[in-house]
Parts: structure tokens; sequence; C-alpha cells
């Protein structure tokens, strides 16, 4: 921790603590202790709460819509997270070894998507996939015809195209994190690994690779739990759909609790899903530390 | 500003949460990379440009499209029907969304920066029992999301009368941003040169009057950035907004969206209309200020 503080008033250091602390404890701490005590009990949001310990755990991870749900998280990870992540990382190694004109411009147009509201994209893919949006207008005009569908509508293609919403949103700011990961890697090192000869994929491996491991974790904390937790472009583009082919765990809890007055079932599945959330947190942390 | 001479900067004793690395020379060895490699490198980027690019345009280009006639695809509407963006605003009524998401944003960003700073200056200048713990309960608010305390909040809020208030959405936002903006302040303030805090000291300067006049001055940069990445959060946040504001009187702009999907399902072009208002105030916000954003999403913590 840090060492050079002047000002030893302990007191007075709750005080400046006190407010930040206890917004956090009142309306996150404190709800998740609530989510823990409601996910024991069966309650319909209102009467009385009714005590039955682990029961609704087991009946929704039993459940074949949560087990999908949780299925399809898996799915959305593979397009939130490890396609970017790769992605990511191919292009800032092959974009880093000089300087370009209007980088800028190129930079402020890739995080765009980080930015704008998940409901808005949501509604621009919407657009994109539908019977006569782009995508289907494309196809046909190049003769594939057959391809075309409402790729929201369609139960084989509907997750895959929710997933790829989630590329578009998180490939470009894996970018530009690793190119400012790679521009802090000593240059010597890659002058050090041509003179021993090697070719730009040992040296993506043995210089680029490690060189960029915090920012690599960073990277895939943020965009694995983002697929882990998505709700809002899932609610603006299928709600789930078509049947329960799209589903995700954040919905399910949004169904149960506010539509099906099933509260304590879904505040079961918000501390699954807040669990894999923190074993993700936390097993990235380690596995990416570094050590100064 | 170029990627490539921007680094993290951060306290060491961050490196689980921040991207933390020793700086390094600002120089890279001049490697030439041939025309060919030029070449590929805008290629790399003018497709990954356009990628981003084409859905945004679309729904602009849908925007502009008769009503009621079937669209068609990327094409530029011949005769841009202007008309849409009224009849979006008039319907869904955007004047009220608009009004109480920033109604709700302003409270947060003012709020939530203020003790953010605070916390921020205590961590990072002054040491007390139990610092060391209350750092790590402040932790779970950068990762946790809504989704996973959306169940209780919705009915501890309504057994205190504030759903369908700003307050309702308002005071949640706020307790879960004050973590990153301790991380973020506490680590603006611990990179302040000693000698200034000392100086101030020496003159007298209560703890008060050092945050306030000696150090907030110099992290003004860095509290703009929390000022700005809260801001479009807050505006950017649907989940709450939806639970706890379906009053549609009580809506913020995304929320309001939400609900128009569901009743215009097929008006695509007043559907992409409403969208467009609901993006232009934060992508204006990017554009002017996106320094900031960029610096704040890349090098703060875990949270997006």
């Amino acid at each position: 921790m840090n060492t050079r503080s002047k000002v030893k008033n302990n007191r007075l250091a709750y005080l400046y603590v006190l407010p930040a602390l206890s917004a956090s404890l009142l309306f996150v701490a404190f709800p998740l202790l609530q989510t823990v005590w409601y996910s024991l009990h069966r309650w319909s949001g209102i009467g009385t709460p009714v005590w039955v310990g682990l029961q609704n755990y087991v009946t929704q991870l039993s459940s074949p819509r949560v087990q999908s749900a949780l299925y399809h998280s898996l799915i959305l990870i593979v397009f939130f997270a490890l396609i970017p992540v790769c992605l990511g990382l191919i292009t800032a190694s092959m974009l880093s070894s000089s300087r370009l004109r209007g980088l800028g411009f190129f930079r402020t147009v890739l995080f765009l998507p980080q930015v704008i509201a998940l409901t808005v994209t949501g509604m621009a893919w919407r657009w994109m996939y539908n019977l006569d949006g782009p995508i289907n207008e494309t196809l046909r005009a190049i003769g594939l015809d057959s391809l075309a569908r409402p790729w929201l509508g369609d139960f084989d293609w509907a997750l895959y195209a929710v997933g790829l919403v989630g590329t578009w949103l998180t490939a470009g700011f894996c970018m530009i994190l690793f190119l400012a990961g790679i521009s802090r890697i000593d240059p010597g090192l890659y002058d050090a690994a041509k003179i021993d000869g090697s070719g730009p994929i040992r040296e993506f491996f043995a210089v680029t690779l490690p060189g960029v491991k915090p920012e690599l974790g960073v990277a895939l904390t943020i965009t694995v739990i983002g697929g882990l937790k998505s709700f809002d472009v899932v609610y603006m583009t299928t709600r789930g759909g078509p049947g329960t082919s799209t589903t995700v765990p954040a919905l399910e809890i949004y169904r149960l609790a506010f539509v099906d007055g099933q509260v304590g079932s879904a505040a079961a599945i918000a501390i699954v899903l807040v669990l894999l959330i923190v074993i993700v947190g936390l097993g990235m942390a380690r596995l990416f530390r570094t050590r100064q | 500003m170029s990627i490539l001479t921007e680094r993290p900067e951060v306290a060491p004793d961050t490196e689980a949460i921040v991207t933390s690395r020793p700086p390094s020379r600002r120089f890279r060895s001049v490697r030439r990379a041939g025309v060919s490699g030029v070449v590929a490198k805008y290629t790399i980027l003018g497709l990954g440009a356009f990628l981003v690019l084409v859905p945004l345009y679309s729904i602009l280009a849908v925007s502009l499209q008769p009503r009621g006639i079937p669209v068609a695809g990327l094409s530029w509407p011949a005769d841009p029907q202007w008309s849409n963006y009224v009849d979006a605003w008039n319907t869904g009524a955007f004047n009220v969304l608009l009004s109480n998401s920033v109604m709700i944003a302003l409270p947060v960003v003012v709020i939530a920066v203020f003790l953010s700073v605070l916390s921020g200056y205590a961590f990072a200048t002054m040491k007390f029992r139990g610092k060391e713990f209350i750092f790590a309960a402040l932790l779970i608010g950068l990762i946790l999301p809504f989704e996973g305390i959306i169940v209780p909040l919705y009915y501890t809020l309504r057994a205190l009368n504030l759903t369908n208030t700003m307050w309702g959405v308002a005071l949640p936002e706020i307790g879960l941003y004050v973590s990153f903006g301790t991380f973020w302040m506490r680590v603006a303030f611990s990179q302040t040169p000693p000698s200034l805090v000392e100086a101030a000291q020496i003159d007298g300067a209560r703890p008060w009057q050092v945050l306030w006049k000696v150090l907030f001055p110099i992290s003004w940069p860095s509290v703009m950035t929390i000022v700005i990445l809260f801001f479009i959060w807050s505006w950017n946040e649907f989940l709450i907004a939806l639970v706890i504001l379906q009053d549609p009187a009580s809506k913020t702009a995304p929320a309001g969206l939400g609900a128009f999907v569901g009743k215009y399902v097929s008006d695509v072009p007043l559907l992409a209309a409403a969208a467009v208002i609901v993006a232009v105030p934060v992508v204006v916000t990017y554009v002017l200020l996106q320094g900031h954003v960029i610096r704040g999403m890349t090098q703060g913590a875990v949270k997006e």
C-alpha cells in the first residue's frame, strides 16, 4: 500500500471514506446479501417469504431453460471474449511496428461501439439482421438468396447472430488495449528477437504476448464478464427467442422476478451469475498477475 | 493523440485491477515497414472501421426512409424523411425521456464524483486502521453488474417509495460507480508530487484545504475522466431503469426505447430515428472528449 502518507489523523480518514463506503454498502453490498437471503426463500413478491433452503438452486439449475441459458452464456463468451481478444491481438501486433498517420481517427471509430448505449446497438443490429435488412440485401445482391433469412428469428442462427453483435462491441476495444500495451514493450526486445533470427510468429509469442500480459488480463476479464452478464442486447434483439434459443441468465432473472413472480428462483440465478463473475474476476487477476 | 505514445500511468500497487507496468522508453526503434506493409496496415484499419460503421450508417439511413413502405437495405434515401425524427420525438415523448435521463445523470455525476474524490484522497494520502479491508470491500462494485442485485433493489426501493423516481435509479448508480471512482482518484492523487502536499502542510494547510486547493486542481484531468464516464454510464444504463421506472412519465431514454420496440415492432424508420435520438448525446460527448473516455475505459479497472 501507499507509504507516503503525511497525514496521520486516523479518524479524519474515516470521514472522507464514509460517504462513498456507505453508498457502496447500502446499494451494492446490502442488496447482494439480500439476494442471497431471497434465494433461500420461496416468494412471489407479495406475502411472507417461505424458507426453502437450497431448493431454488436445485430446481433452477436442473431446469432445461436455465441450463440452456448458462450454455448460451458459454457460446456468447466465445463471441464476446475469445474471438475479439484473438482478433485484437493479431491486428494490434500487425499494426504495432510503425507509426501510422490517422491512427487517431481509426482509434475513435474502433472504440465507438463501447460508448453507444447497448439498447441502441441492439436496435441497429435488429435492422442489420432484418429480413429486408443490409445483410440479407447483400446476400441477395451476390446471388446467395438461399442464405437470406430473418437471422434473429432463426432457431439455428439467432444465438450466433447475437454473439456477433458482441464481437462487434468488443473487438475494437481489445485492439486498442493491446496497441497501448505493445507500445510499452521495450523496443530492444524486438531488436534482440530479430538478431536471434526470430520470424514474426516467434516474435509474437516470445515478445509481444508476454509484453501485453496485463492488457490481456484486463481484456479477458471485461469481455468475459460482458458476455456472462449480457442483457441489454438480448432484450432488444430477441428477448431470448425464438423459443428459448437465445435466452441468457440475466434475462431469466428478469423474467422470473418481474414477469413470473418467482423472486426466490430469480435470486438464486442471480447468485449463480455473481459467483461466476467473481470467479472470472479473481481467476483472471491471479492468472495475469504481473510481478513488479 | 497517437495511441503509440499513450501509456497507462498508474500506481504500482493497483496491479491486480489496473494495467500497470513500469514506464519504459518513449521511443520505438525505427523499424522500416515496406510500402506493402503500410498498405496492409491501412487495410486492416480501414476494414475494422468499415465493419464498425456499417450498422451505425445503416440505422441512420433507415431512419430517414419513408415510413409504411418496404425499406431496402443499405441505400441512402433519395428523399430523406427528417420528419421521422419529429414523429419519433412526439410519439415517444422524447422531451420527457431525455429530461428524465438528464435529471438522473446530473446528480449521479455530481455526487458520485464528489464521494470518489473524498475517498480516493483518503486512500491515497492517509493511514487508517482497516484501510486494506475497506478498499477490498469497495472492490466488489468494480465487477458486480446490476443484473446480480436487481431483484432486491426493486423490492427495497419499492418499499421506500422510490420506484418511478429519479433517486430510485440515481442512488444505486452512485453506489456502484463510487467503486471505480475511488480507485481512479486514488491513483490520480498518488501520482501527484509529494512535495506539493508537504509544502502546503508547512504553510499550515489542513487536509481539507490540501485536497481542494492543491490536489484537486492538479488532478483535474482525472476528475474530468470520471465526470464523463459516469455521465455515459448513467445515460446508457438500461436494466435498472427498465425495472425501477415503469411509469412512462419517469422513464429514461434507453428504457423508453425499450418500450418503443415493443409497441412499434415493424415501423423500422420510426424505431431507428428513436434509437439515433437516444445515442446522440453520448456520441457527441464521446467525439468531443474521446481522449478521456478511451483512457478511462482502457486504463481503468475491470469495469466496462
